[in-house]
């Protein structure tokens, strides 16, 4: 201990095992782990203290790897997650989050185990606040805290995860297939994994949000600058120097040619040396900046005179959508009441745990990409496109994805990688730091909404007006999807009698918006709920009934002229939660009559969604074989990322085939491997591939009854390599290792689902989605009336799922879609160029959340897989508008502008509220 | 990674011989170092303190407390200490999450001089000082001679500082802290209030009151405090506050709270640890 460290060598135990080591004395111990000792379980979400993903023990105690200098490891005792599991078996502590769900995507949850660990290590039992203290210092994205908070309670139970028996995997809260890796941090991340020999990228980005700039002499920084391999510039770009999600709007650079259009934008490639890149300054790469006047926000980008950001865009509107029924007019005219209001959210950031990265390598004539991502097959389609070569000479290979939420729907490193690599024919590597990740990807949409809606004196809607402008930012990313999208659901899920809903998707100079967890749904949302809330008490009907008169139920028309005659379970959702509602009500009422200070109030909020893309084609394929070994293998192109499609899918392809889940293996996503299965984005996935993986399991089933001759209710049982097939009386047995097999399958089941939808057409009539989620979250709060602060006390949630496939996952996906919402409604708000890290932007605590009350709702969807449909984004939609009808109710103030901070909400509450 | 000099030296007089050169970075927990190095990776010079004897955990100095330099938060936490110090220790848990808890350091929050520092507020209730050393000698500064302003401080180049100093009270005291924040765990401060009172035969005898994050560097209210002097010491305490007692403080809009919420929510902080310090659970 604390020898001047002259050479730099350090001597520590990891995990149990002394290890001496040569480093730089200000290394970080995280790369220690990482990058010398191979352990890349501890995950790196921030090199800042921020997220705690990188918590270690170091002598005992919880420390973020992160923080720490190699030089003062010395000596030092650091345990890391791969040091939990007990030769080769998960302990007490990774078992308890196995069993209760506690891992979605897996890269907060070394950082988890890890600070609860040291908790344990003090407190045996613990109790939910302690446990919140232990880890508050720990961020996730996915899961809400609540199953991880029930899992380290639970650390000491003896229970035994569920086995799903043959045939009854469909409704089995199964652990994750894929989830003993996320708690022994052997699975492999976009920064765990990289070819030895990679060279390393560092894009170089504009400091401004509006230039033009000139390239210097690039030739002499090079050779300025031993360990810089090569800089690449937009005429490097071998093929086409454009990215973007619809195939006529690639209208984004790869790397900027002289014009930017937003800060953070990339302008070069530097390859070369780690070391080397990192340590060069901003100030000595040649660039000469002219600075343009910025257009921020979609106000200035509409301005008279305002410079068009893009060829042929027109007062830099980039879509515009509509949807129109009835006779508005008329509509209003019938009002016993109306009302109408303006609302503004502002720029949302995924703030996934894990920031974007990858590797590509060139072999031969085709170029491979190892990266996260939610959606393997666009990106061969676009980074083909990038290179200028055919898709099948592409390869992605997704890496275990640290969270979406439809962020990673984007290119991120992918283009720079595949152009480099390609044309170095080396491997090369790209990791983005935390505020590299925030300034560059995609954003939610901000919103501009004007609302107005009229109710007949029974609380019937008879006219609905929404126009809503969204801040697209600087390139088109998912603009269309969302002006697409919002129009259809604007409405919420009620029946109207009249509307009118339009929409615009705007170019500005701030950050790309692109897809986030609703696709501007849950900014309509936040305005068609307060509409509702208006209308209700105009009426002086209950909020809750109110919505309940106008539920859409089975065979009503939407205003888009679909009829939607199966799983419309709005009504039940509503009725799920009205007992707590009035309960809640009468609770708030008796408080409020004896405190001042802090007064309690109730929200509702409704939502529907149409899963899968929006009146287009958006098929899934996926094929599940049987070996001679008599293990089922399922190839699952549907890219999990922590949502659990690599666990339902098999579920689902098990029942299908009518076999126990446990003899799935499966072959996840892997353009070259698997089908293409789309994107993991839309609510999709458990719907429409979830339908693909019941298909190739009947499929399979068919070709087994086939050989046997057997009926259709013939039952199937392995034994190993033998197949029992009894029909009756009839038993059949096959050994599989006597049938000829193909491709390492004696069977090969294979099945396409692609929802039926229709064109709209220009009053947006059609058929948008073959089905639609529906759910109801009902919030209570607790409203400081001095300072503004409102804290949630509980949150109850009703979500129509169709069927719940596995419900421990559902309720996963609820509880974090709900944490997203309350984020989006009392903190979350991101501002370019100064919230660019997870200190100054805002996520959801261990303590910012309530309680959370999951009521399934199962009103089968006859399309779906055994009925199911989506819930990803779902869950987030009611949350906010739910929490915002509550502060209504607290204090009598509306919130026209998200985040309610303190602030605003105490100037809310000045201006229109009861008096303080 | 750093390729600049790095020192850790194992003493004191070592030390401060080093920082004589000037141009060194001092490093402790690393909890204010590493975040100011994920965009800007290039090297400095850094002298390492935490290999130093002697300067970590509190010491009873007869008439005051000293508490090492490099004393952690957890430290703190953990130590027995007595009830004039309790607004330290529930600063002390909203100072990050027990992972900055265990590393960063009390001295270390001082010299990085935060105008949001958590520590800052009640170590001047606790009329704290402190003790800059250097191949000079060793010079006493009172907290609020020490910080100039945002991430200013009073500490020489050649100077490192080894101890807080905190007289103990005349007589029995009490002690708070409130922090406003816009989420529970990781959070900047929007505001924060500490306070403590020395109460003897029921009335105010003493009385410390700070506000942070509420101008450049964290201010105590004279005026307040003086106003308490010889006050029952109960609920009531809080109605004695008025707006004109926080005339000194500078609120900025930013991107958690504007200015004014900021006044506001400091005179009802103010209002709250007064009445929590005169109605003690």
């Amino acid at each position: 201990m604390n020898i001047p460290l002259t050479e730099n060598r350090i001597s520590l135990t990891v995990n149990g095992t002394p290890v001496t080591l040569s480093v730089a004395p200000m290394r970080r111990l995280t790369s220690v782990l990482r990058d010398q000792l191979g352990l890349t379980g501890t995950k790196v979400g921030c090199d800042a203290g921020d997220c705690g993903a990188c918590t270690v023990l170091m002598d005992g105690k919880q420390v973020c790897a992160c923080l720490v200098p190699a030089a003062q490891a010395d000596g030092a005792e650091i345990v890391t997650v791969e040091g939990l599991a007990l030769d080769g078996r998960l302990n007490a502590l990774q078992q308890a989050f196995h069993r209760h769900g506690a891992a979605q995507c897996g890269i907060c949850t070394p950082g988890m185990l890890m600070a609860a660990s040291a908790l344990l290590a003090t407190q045996r039992h613990p109790d939910r606040g302690q446990v919140e203290d232990a880890l508050g210092g720990v961020l996730c994205r996915c899961t809400g805290y609540s199953k991880i908070v029930e899992a380290v309670m639970d650390a000491g139970g003896s229970a035994t995860p569920v086995i799903a028996e043959s045939g009854s995997a469909v409704g089995a809260r199964i652990p994750r297939k894929d989830g003993i890796g996320k708690l022994t941090g052997a699975e492999k991340f976009g920064a765990d994994d990289t070819p030895a020999d990679a060279l390393w990228l560092r894009a170089i980005r504009s400091p401004h949000a509006h230039a033009r700039f000139t390239l210097g002499d690039l030739a002499a920084f090079t050779a300025a600058h031993p360990g810089v391999e090569r800089v690449f510039t937009a005429r490097d770009v071998p093929g086409s120097n454009s990215f973007g999600i619809y195939p006529d709007l690639k209208d984004q650079p790869v790397l900027a040619d002289g014009y930017v259009r937003f800060r953070g934008e990339a302008v070069l490639a530097l390859v070369g040396d780690r070391a080397v890149l990192e340590r060069i300054a901003d100030s000595d790469i040649p660039i000469d900046w002219t600075p343009l006047p910025a257009l921020s926000g979609t106000i200035a980008a509409m301005a008279e005179g305002a410079p068009v950001l893009h060829p042929g865009r027109a007062d830099n509107v980039l879509i515009e959508g509509r949807v129109a029924r009835g006779d508005l007019k008329a509509g209003f005219a019938l009002a016993a009441v109306r009302s109408a209001g303006h609302f503004e959210t502002g720029f949302v950031e995924h703030a996934y745990i894990e920031p974007e990265a990858g590797y590509a390598r060139r072999i031969g004539e085709r170029i491979e990409i190892t990266a996260c991502t939610q959606t393997p097959y666009m990106d061969r389609d676009e980074v083909a496109h990038v290179l200028g070569i055919a898709k099948h000479a592409v390869r992605i290979v997704p890496t275990a994805t640290g969270g979406g939420f439809g962020g990673k729907l984007d290119m991120s490193v992918q283009p720079l990688l595949a152009t480099a690599a390609w044309l170095l024919g080396r491997p090369v590597r790209m990791i983005y730091h935390r505020p590299e990740s925030m300034a560059s990807t995609t954003k939610r949409h901000p919103s501009r909404i004007d609302v107005e809606a009229a109710a007949d004196a029974a609380g019937h809607i008879t006219a609905f007006r929404f126009q809503g402008d969204f801040n697209t930012g600087a390139y088109a990313s998912w603009g269309p999807t969302v002006a697409n999208r919002v129009p259809v659901h604007a409405t919420g899920p009620y029946k109207v009698g009249s509307a009118l809903c339009t929409s615009r998707a705007i170019y500005t100079n701030d950050t790309p918006a692109g897809a986030f967890r609703g696709f501007g749904v849950p900014q309509a949302a936040i305005a068609h709920e307060a509409m509702m809330d208006d209308l209700a008490l105009k009426l002086g009907i209950d909020r809750l009934e109110f919505r309940l008169i106008n539920a859409l139920r089975k065979g009503d028309t939407t205003h888009c002229g679909q009829t939607i005659a199966h799983s419309v379970g709005l009504d039940a959702c509503l009725e799920a939660l009205r007992p707590r509602w009035r309960q809640l009500i009468a609770e708030n009422i008796a408080f409020n009559a004896q405190n001042a200070e802090r007064r309690r109030g109730i929200g509702i909020g409704c939502m529907w969604y149409g899963c899968g893309n929006t009146s287009m084609s958006n098929p899934s394929t996926m094929r599940l074989g049987l070996k001679p070994d008599g293990r089922l293998v399922l190839y699952n192109g549907a890219h999990d990322i922590g949502q659990g499609s690599y666990t339902i899918m098999a579920q689902i392809a098990a029942d299908a085939v009518g076999l126990p889940v446990d003899l799935v293996d499966q072959v996840y996503a892997d353009t070259d491997l698997t089908a293409d299965a789309g994107k993991t984005s839309a609510s999709r996935q458990t719907f429409v591939s979830g339908k693909a993986a019941e298909l190739a399991g009947l499929d399979l089933r068919a070709a087994l009854l086939r050989l046997a001759n057997a009926g259709p209710e013939a039952v199937l049982a392995l034994d190993g390599p033998v197949l029992t097939i009894t029909d009756g009386a009839d038993i059949r047995r096959l050994d599989l290792r006597e049938m000829p097999a193909d491709q390492g399958h004696v069977l090969l089941g294979e099945g396409t689902f692609d929802p039926p939808t229709t064109p709209l057409d220009e009053d947006g009539q059609g058929v948008p989605y073959a089905t639609y989620a529906f759910a109801a979250q009902i919030a209570q709060v607790e409203v400081d009336i001095e300072l503004g602060t409102v804290k949630p006390l509980l949150i109850a949630a009703a979500h129509d799922v169709g069927r719940s496939i596995n419900p421990m996952l559902v309720e996963g996906q609820i509880q974090g879609g709900i944490a997203q919402g309350l984020g989006l409604a009392l903190m979350e708000e991101f501002i370019p160029g100064r919230t660019e890290n997870l200190h100054d932007y805002l996520i959801p605590t261990f303590g910012d959340m309530p309680p959370i009350e999951i009521h399934l709702i199962e009103d089968v969807e006859p399309l779906g897989p055994y009925g199911a449909k989506g819930i990803g984004e779902p869950a987030l939609v009611p949350t906010a508008p739910a929490l915002l009808g509550a502060i209504r109710d607290a204090t009598g103030a509306v919130i026209r502008q998200v985040p309610a901070l303190p602030h605003r909400v105490r100037k809310a509450m000045r201006e229109q509220g009861r008096p303080l | 990674m750093s390729d600049g000099r790095y020192l850790r030296p194992e003493r004191l007089d070592e030390a401060v011989y080093a920082l004589q050169g000037g141009g060194w970075t001092l490093l402790a927990g690393g909890t204010d170092y590493f975040p100011g190095r994920v965009i800007d990776q290039s090297s400095c010079d850094i002298l390492d303190l935490t290999a130093l004897p002697g300067l970590r955990g509190i010491a009873d100095q007869g008439d005051h407390l000293r508490i090492g330099a490099l004393t952690s938060w957890t430290d703190i936490i953990e130590a027995p200490l007595p009830p004039c110090f309790d607004g330290l220790k529930l600063a002390a848990r909203e100072v990050g999450g027990m992972q900055i808890q265990n590393r960063g350091t009390i001295a270390g929050n001082l010299c990085n001089a935060s105008p949001a520092a958590d520590g800052v507020p009640p170590l001047l209730t606790l009329d704290a000082s402190v003790e800059l050393s250097s191949a000079e000698g060793v010079r006493v500064l009172s907290l609020s001679e020490f910080i100039l302003g945002n991430r200013r401080t009073a500490r020489r180049p050649d100077e490192l500082m080894t101890a807080i100093l905190v007289p103990k009270p005349a007589y029995p005291a009490r002690a708070t802290f409130l922090k406003l924040g816009a989420r529970r765990y990781l959070v900047i401060s929007i505001v924060m209030v500490a306070g403590v009172l020395e109460v003897t035969d029921g009335l105010v005898s003493a009385a410390r009151i700070a506000v942070g994050a509420c101008s450049a560097v964290a201010q105590r209210l004279p005026l307040l405090e003086a106003a308490l002097i010889g006050q029952k010491a109960d609920a009531a305490l809080a109605e004695r506050v008025t707006a004109a007692h926080l005339a000194g403080l500078a609120p900025i809009d930013d991107i958690r709270a504007d200015a004014e919420y900021r006044l506001d929510a400091a005179l009802v902080l103010t209002r709250r640890c007064l009445a929590l310090l005169g109605n003690p659970a």
